[in-house]
């Protein structure tokens, strides 16, 4: 833990009261994927507020942890539908190979595993959610592949086994001339090429144009959670939507979706994963 | 001054006075454990549960938290609220077996069996530590923490907090006084209150749920029998 972003966190979101305490804890919670003892007391002391008031906070949101969590976040739904439908087998077979219970973390640090009461997909339960990724209709028998799937990590998708990454073809909101680049290839499908600019730098950006991956090629390398300025290569328009992302707050980037009459947002701050596909009378 | 109705009986009392303080200055009983006087009103035991308004829409509410309204119709005990407040106590006697305060509180409102399993929680979560400590002593060293069936009192961390003094205070007012009552040598505990407090007088598994607070004892019945 450093003191010093703790520091900074609080100066970002700390306006001379006790407001935005739980951005705050948010913040550090994603920071560390956990909100450590001195943070707590840091915090407790820059907003005047006694130490008591805080933990009472950071132990009734379930959002928050006060133990260290692991790389990968494995939840498992135990609500109604996906109970009905053997969500407690599958929870007793994640516990039996990781042997972890619910809410505890492996000794190597890489997987947390949570029991939760609803994750809002019903329809397609028993789910599974890894890192952010569902996995739907889980059975005993796929509880392997998933932990194996969630210690490769899921960021590198296989295209094939799930229905949801699906290649989107896009271009500039304001000219429409298409942002695809056949030249080049990422995942397999033609990349979307765009300008970017950021710290005085400034330079080509290519992403996968498959909807769910995060693959990138670039020019410059940007270094991480930088919030970086789009333009379109073609009309020199900025990119840049009224929305922020609801993830982290960086503004969005939106392109539009050729041939569907909706448009795709992407988060403009590197590393984080908010995106949403916005298809207006298009079923999906 | 505000005129109000307390079991039928027009009274008079001060605006912004609570039920359970008008009901008490005129001398009806009302039983709390998460009252006192010099904490503020937190109505988390409910014992003082009282039944207001008028045929058929009366409503129970916890008098400690209802300051006096004008013209306010108020059953201290009636049919209602002795069921209700009988409920409660089975549930905290349920929670809180050995609790001499609320052993005391059962025995008065009758209760001769316990239907509920005993959980030996030796908290009812009133809250009264944690008042005393902030609001009496200014330190705010315990609180509450977690929520649900997890919810609990104690310091941040289950450590010695630096604001606690150890003045005490925190057990001396516990209604479930188990810290007093339990202490290592009862000769020198800080209330003696909880000397009498006997075993269940039947060593039989099936009795091990039975306590001598009830009188006559269902397990010495049983044994007789």
């Amino acid at each position: 833990m450093n003191p010093e972003h703790i520091q900074k966190i609080i100066e970002d979101h700390h306006n001379g009261n006790q407001t935005g305490l739980i951005s705050i804890l948010e913040e550090i919670q994603t920071k560390y994927s956990y909100l450590p003892e001195e943070a707590l007391k840091m915090v407790a002391q820059k907003l005047k507020c006694s130490l008591v008031d805080l933990y009472a906070v950071a132990t009734f949101y379930k959002a928050f942890s006060l133990k260290p969590r692991g790389k990968h976040l494995i939840s498992v739904c135990l609500g109604t539908a996906c109970h009905v439908r053997g969500g407690e087998r599958i929870a007793s077979e994640f516990q039996r190979q990781l042997g972890i219970k619910p809410g505890e973390t492996t000794s190597d640090n890489q997987i947390t595993l949570e029991a939760v009461n609803c994750l809002g997909a019903c329809a397609i339960g028993p789910i599974v959610v890894v890192d952010g990724h569902y996995f739907s209709n889980v059975t005993a028998q796929k509880v392997k592949e998933i932990i194996h799937k969630a210690r490769t990590g899921l960021d590198r998708v296989d295209i094939r086994s799930d229905e949801k990454i699906f290649p989107v073809e896009v271009s500039c909101p304001r000219c429409n001339h298409s942002l695809m680049d056949k030249n080049k290839y990422i995942d397999g499908y033609p990349s979307i090429r765009v300008t970017v600019s950021f710290n005085l730098k400034h330079g080509w950006l290519r992403l996968s144009c498959l909807y769910g991956s995060f693959s990138v090629d670039h020019e410059y390398e940007v270094p991480v959670d930088e919030i970086v300025n789009f333009f379109c290569p073609h009309c020199h328009a900025e990119l840049r939507s009224s929305s922020s992302c609801v993830e982290c707050g960086a503004p969005m980037v939106p392109l539009l979706v050729r041939g569907g009459g909706g448009t795709v947002q992407i988060c403009s701050r590197r590393g984080c994963k908010g995106h949403m596909l916005d298809l207006t009378g298009v079923n999906v | 001054m505000i005129t109000l109705y307390l079991n039928g009986l027009e009274v008079s009392v001060e605006e912004g006075m609570t039920i359970l303080e008008a009901a008490r200055f005129m001398g009806f009983p009302i039983p709390t454990l998460c009252h006192q006087d010099g904490l503020s009103p937190y109505g988390a035991c409910r014992l003082c549960v009282v039944e207001i308004g008028e045929e058929p829409k009366t409503k129970l509410v916890s008098s400690c938290t209802y300051p006096v309204e004008e013209g306010l119709h108020v059953r201290t005990a009636s049919q209602r609220v002795m069921h209700a407040r009988r409920m409660i106590l089975e549930l905290l006697l349920g929670s809180c077996p050995q609790s001499k305060t609320i052993q005391d509180l059962a025995s008065m409102y009758n209760i001769r069996q316990q239907r509920f399993r005993q959980e030996y929680e030796n908290c009812i979560l009133c809250g009264l530590c944690v008042r005393m400590c902030e609001e009496q002593m200014m330190a705010k060293a315990i609180g509450f923490r977690s929520r649900g069936e997890n919810r609990s009192i104690g310091t941040p961390f289950d450590i010695q907090s630096e604001d606690c003094r150890r003045c005490g205070a925190c057990i001396y007012i516990c209604p479930a006084c188990q810290l007093r009552c339990t202490y290592t040598e009862p000769e020198r505990a800080i209330c003696g209150s909880c000397v009498n407090l006997s075993p269940p007088c039947l060593e039989k598994e099936e009795f091990k749920d039975m306590m001598c607070y009830m009188e006559p004892c269902v397990a010495c019945e049983i044994k007789k029998g």
